[in-house]
Parts: C-alpha cells; sequence; structure tokens
C-alpha cells in the first residue's frame, strides 16, 4: 500500500533508521559511564571515562542531526508540495554522513584519542578536544560538506515549490544550525577567547536555532494529528520561536560569567535566561489546546502522545530544570555540578530526542506503506516505551538533581579548608548515582519497548 | 490567541525581534572581546602555555575534567588546580610526580590512564594550568575545591 503523498519523502527512511540505531549506541555507551561513576575501575583502561563520554555525547548529538535531516526531507516535500529536488543527493548524502560517523566512533573506541589527532593531522587545524566538538577536522569538514549538499537539496525544494512558514521556519533553524557550527573551526590558543565562541556553536544550537526545528516539526505533526487550521499553528509557531529567540540569543550571556568577560553579563544572562522557559510553557499550551481543539480522530494515538509529550518534557526538563541553575548568584555555586548534568539530560531528551521520536512516529508508518498508523498493538509497544523512557528520564533527572544538590552542600557553599574535596564529595554521591544507574536501566527497557513496536504486525490483518 | 492578533504580526515580531537581539549580542560580543584582555592577561601566554593547551585538547582532558567549570563532572576541576596544588612554590613537581603515577589502580576508584607524556610536555601543561588559574573569570569557583 502506498500512503506517501510525494514518493520523494521516502529518503527519509534511512535517516530515521540510523537515527536509532545511533540511539541505541548511545544509551548503551550512557549505562557504561553511570557504571563508571561508583565502579571507577569496572572495564579497566579498556574504554577510559572520556572515551565512553565523547561516544556517548557524540551519538547523541549525530543521532539527533540524522534526525532532523529525515524530518526535514519528509515533511518539506509535503509542505512544498512538490517532490523532493534530488532524491538521489539526498541517499548519497546518507551514506556520506553515516561513514563519516561510524569511522569516527570506531576512532574514538580504536585508538588512543592523541593517535587520533595525528593520524587526522588535527595539528595542521586543531580544532579536536574541545566539548562537544571532539570530532576530528577532517569529519567537521565532512559534517559541512554533507549540510551544504543537504540545505542545497531542501532550499531548490522550497524555491520550486509552496513556501509554508513551517518550511521557511524549519530552513532558517537548518542554516542557522550549519552557520553555527563554522564556529567549531576557530580554536584560537587564548582559552578565555576559545571558551567565548564555543557557546557560539553550543549555546546557538541548541538553545537557538535547533528550537526552531523543533517548533517547525511540532507545527508539522500537530497540524496533521489534529487537523486544526493551519493558520492558527502557524501563528503559534510564530511567537513561540519569537520568544525563544528574543529570550534565547541573549540568554547565551548565562554561560558568560565565569569566563574572563565583563560583569554586565551577570545581569544580562540572568534576565533574559530566567525568560527562556517561557517559549517552553508556551509551546505546552499550544499543544494541548491544539489536540483539544482537533477536527479529527487521527488513529496514530502514538504520535499525539509523542507530540504532547516532548512539549512537557522539554519544557520541564529546558524550562525548569534551566532555570534552577541559570542566575547567576545560583550559578556561583552550580555551574559545573550534577545539577547541569541533571538539566542537560532532560532538556535534550525532552525537546529533540523526543521531537525526532514524534516524527518517527508520525512518518514511519506512511514510509512503510502500512497506512496512517501502526495497528493498535504495536501502538501499545510504542507507548510503553514512551512511558518507560520518559518516566525513567525523569528519575534520572531527579537522581542527578539530589547528588547535585548534596554536591554542592558539601563542596561549594563551604569556606576553603572546609569544603570537601572533589573525589571525597564524589563518594558521598554514590547512593545516588546507583539510583541513577537503576532508572538507566528502565530507560533501555523502554528503548527495546519502543524498538519492539517497529517490528509488531497485526497478524489478522496481513493472514 | 485573539482574532485581531495575526499571523503577519507574529511574524514580524519574530522577524523584528531576533534580528534586534542579535545586534545586541554582536554589539555586546565586540565590547566583550574589547574588555577580555585586562582579563585574560594574554600577555603570559607563552609558547609553553600554548604547547600545554594543544596537549590538553590531544589528550581529550575535558572529557573528564571541568576547565572553569565546563566539560565533563567526573573529576576534578582543574582550572586552579594550581592554586589547589602548591601553586609557585609545589605545583610542578607535585604535578609532574601526579602525571606519572596514573593509573593508580586503586580498586573501585576512578582511573585515570597514564598519557606517556614526558617531562617537557608535563611542564607545558603545568605552565597551561598556571596561566589559565590567573585570568580574572569573575571570581569563580567559590572556594579552593574547585
Amino acid at each position: 500500500m502506498n500512503t506517501l503523498k510525494y514518493q520523494s519523502q521516502a529518503v527519509a527512511k534511512p535517516y530515521f533508521i540510523f537515527a536509532l540505531i545511533l540511539f541505541v549506541g548511545q544509551i548503551l555507551f550512557g549505562l557504561l559511564m553511570g557504571l563508571q561513576y561508583v565502579v571507577g575501575d569496572i572495564v579497566g583502561m579498556l574504554i577510559p571515562f572520556n572515551v565512553a563520554r565523547m561516544v556517548h555525547t557524540n551519538l547523541l548529538i549525530v543521532w539527533l542531526l540524522f534526525g532532523f535531516m529525515g524530518s526535514a526531507y519528509y515533511l518539506v516535500p509535503e509542505e512544498a508540495e512538490t517532490e523532493l529536488y534530488s532524491p538521489k543527493l539526498a541517499i548519497a548524502l546518507f551514506w556520506i554522513f553515516a561513514a563519516a560517523g561510524v569511522l569516527t566512533i570506531l576512532g574514538y573506541l580504536l585508538v588512543p584519542y592523541s593517535t587520533l589527532a595525528d593520524i587526522t593531522f588535527n595539528e595542521l587545524w586543531p580544532t579536536m578536544g574541545r566539548e562537544f566538538l571532539e570530532q576530528p577536522t577532517i569529519t567537521k569538514l565532512g559534517i559541512v560538506i554533507v549540510c551544504l549538499g543537504f540545505l542545497f537539496n531542501l532550499g531548490m525544494t522550497i524555491l520550486k515549490g509552496r513556501k509554508t512558514a513551517i518550511n521557511m521556519v524549519l530552513i532558517t533553524g537548518l542554516i542557522g544550525l550549519a552557520v553555527f557550527f563554522l564556529f567549531s573551526f576557530y580554536n584560537p590558543t587564548n582559552l578565555a577567547l576559545d571558551k567565548y565562541f564555543w557557546w557560539f556553536v553550543v549555546h546557538l544550537w541548541v538553545e537557538g536555532v535547533w528550537e526552531l526545528i523543533m517548533g517547525a516539526i511540532l507545527a508539522f505533526v500537530l497540524i496533521k494529528v489534529t487537523g486544526v487550521d493551519r493558520e492558527v499553528i502557524e501563528k503559534w509557531l510564530y511567537v513561540i520561536i519569537a520568544m525563544a529567540l528574543i529570550t534565547g540569543i541573549l540568554g547565551t550571556g548565562h554561560h558568560f560569567y565565569w569566563l574572563m568577560t565583563p560583569e554586565y553579563w551577570q545581569w544580562i544572562g540572568s534576565i533574559f535566561s530566567a525568560m527562556e522557559p517561557l517559549p517552553f510553557f508556551a509551546m505546552v499550551l499550544y499543544a494541548f489546546n491544539m489536540v483539544n481543539r482537533r477536527r479529527r480522530e487521527h488513529p496514530n494515538k502514538a504520535a499525539t502522545l509523542w507530540a504532547l509529550g516532548t512539549a512537557v518534557m522539554a519544557f520541564l526538563g529546558a524550562g525548569v530544570w534551566g532555570f534552577l541553575h541559570t542566575l547567576s548568584f545560583v550559578n556561583y555555586y552550580t555551574h559545573g555540578t550534577q545539577i547541569t548534568a541533571a538539566h542537560g539530560h532532560m532538556a535534550f531528551y525532552g525537546a529533540y530526542a523526543m521531537i525526532v521520536m514524534t516524527i518517527i512516529s508520525y512518518a514511519m508508518p506512511k514510509i512503510r506503506g502500512i497506512g496512517e498508523a501502526n495497528c493498535n498493538k504495536a501502538q501499545v509497544w510504542e507507548m510503553w516505551g514512551f512511558w518507560l523512557m520518559t518516566v525513567a528520564m525523569v528519575f534520572i533527572t531527579l537522581f542527578l538533581t539530589g547528588a547535585g544538590i548534596l554536591q554542592v552542600w558539601l563542596q561549594r557553599l563551604p569556606e576553603s579548608g572546609e569544603a570537601l574535596s572533589f573525589m571525597a564529595t564524589q563518594d558521598k554521591l554514590a547512593i545516588f548515582y546507583w539510583l541513577r544507574e537503576i532508572a538507566g536501566v528502565v530507560f533501555l527497557l523502554g528503548l527495546i519497548a519502543y524498538l519492539t513496536s517497529f517490528f509488531i504486525t497485526d497478524k489478522k490483518a496481513t493472514a | 490567541m485573539s482574532e485581531s492578533f495575526t499571523k503577519g504580526m507574529a511574524r514580524n515580531i519574530y522577524y523584528g525581534g531576533s534580528i534586534f537581539f542579535f545586534l545586541i549580542f554582536l554589539a555586546l560580543t565586540y565590547h566583550t572581546t574589547k574588555e577580555m584582555p585586562k582579563r585574560d592577561h594574554r600577555e603570559n601566554i607563552t609558547e609553553s602555555v600554548a604547547r600545554g593547551k594543544a596537549l590538553w585538547e590531544k589528550n581529550d582532558c575535558i572529557g573528564c575534567h571541568t576547565l572553569l567549570g565546563e566539560g565533563a563532572y567526573f573529576a576534578p576541576e582543574l582550572g586552579n588546580v594550581y592554586k589547589r596544588r602548591g601553586g609557585a612554590q609545589g605545583f610542578k613537581p607535585f604535578f609532574n610526580a601526579w602525571i606519572k603515577s596514573q593509573p593508580l589502580n586503586i580498586p573501585g576508584r576512578r582511573q585515570m590512564p597514564n598519557f606517556h607524556l614526558n617531562d617537557q610536555e608535563i611542564d607545558d601543561l603545568a605552565e597551561f594550568l598556571k596561566w589559565t588559574s590567573e585570568m580574572n573569570n569573575n571570581n569563580w569557583p567559590p572556594n579552593i575545591e574547585g
């Protein structure tokens, strides 16, 4: 059964599948790191923590990029009401990006990082060894080339088709993603400048242009599953992303408190980033509002659940947990503690992992020719996956927050001489780390249930 | 949302607002980079400090440690380790011995790899950490433990 409006939308399929494979890898390495937190020598020097962490965070970034690309290939033709400019280019770029990604991860795992730096000629243009930007320079160049080809393909599609608000917001977000990534090539010897402009990639991605991508995908899915008038949904979309950028751009200041920067950032960063939860709160109101005002009963209940879930979890993770430590006088004590880790986990899961799973949930039954939705039994498995992963992530966040509060209490608040050392403090946090690890195992079970849903078919219907 | 507030108005707020605040951000960034030399003491970046930063990156130290609070939260903050571990008198001998004694192989303890650095490289890394600890970062961390 063919259920796609435009055949070229099918190029999203390998992107989505590969994204989910990388997601599994991310979680497995997360579990290993969680264990290393409490049993430091669990794998000896076989996989040092920093290697596991690089694999964990880089797999996250790369699977989300695959997810965003798949989303764009799926929704841009449908919004533009035309076939994709070049499906062949999209497939070629898939293989290039997948090969580059796999080689980079294997490089992390198979040779010491310094060897990887040597064999990729890092000294010619050193960009490696900075958090999240650990990829060899040549991989970074590959990412730029893939992004250029991807943007060209989408741009040509939009140019020849309908220019909807969703398409324009999505393409703006994706262009922003590519442009701000260019700062990863700027690595001055002066650490003060290095750190300042490093945030132009990291913050302006996740608290800037990625929110445009998330908003566009959410708006697309909401139009499809609720049947609410496009005018209404697009108006909300503009309001939300306006709030996101108005608060988020100067909100970058919350990363400049403790760099070699003027004190005024403590005011600007505090005031603007304190307002960063607003767009996420608006997103919750909007998602629930649209679903309540739905004009059709879409058979894909799971996709609707993901759409509501991503709004709520993004608000909690990015909004509430971000606010917890964003004011400068609080951040002075919490900066670089487990509080940051707690926020990072829930924000990335809620805003970005879940938005990708939202569109996968909506699009995959159509791409696979199943129809508007998977059979009921598959949706039940998918929703079990949703709840297990989401509840597990709430507990991971709560346990890390507990660890963070105790860490601040023991290590940060007392005066020098009375404060406990970092390592002594870590020993006191062990119970929280064990509980986090258990929640992590539940998350993995949820992921298994979620993946199982793809293999469940309605036997009666096919018989 | 009320009917009198149209999609066009929302779009204009989005474009106008984000461009306006982005320009402010760029202006503040310009001002910040002009102020930075007073705080980062870049006149003290020797060749040894530069080599130390390259070594810091080449061995992915940020994958376990934080530096000025940024990085991984698995191992101690190193932005002020120079001051915590002896400063002008004691840091370099301590640091050299510490780096060479890794991994400590204490059962159950988090393990730091041995990066097989020579004395010159260890000294470069120490110089980088010394310079980092002497920058003015608005008096963070709150105490010596980092």
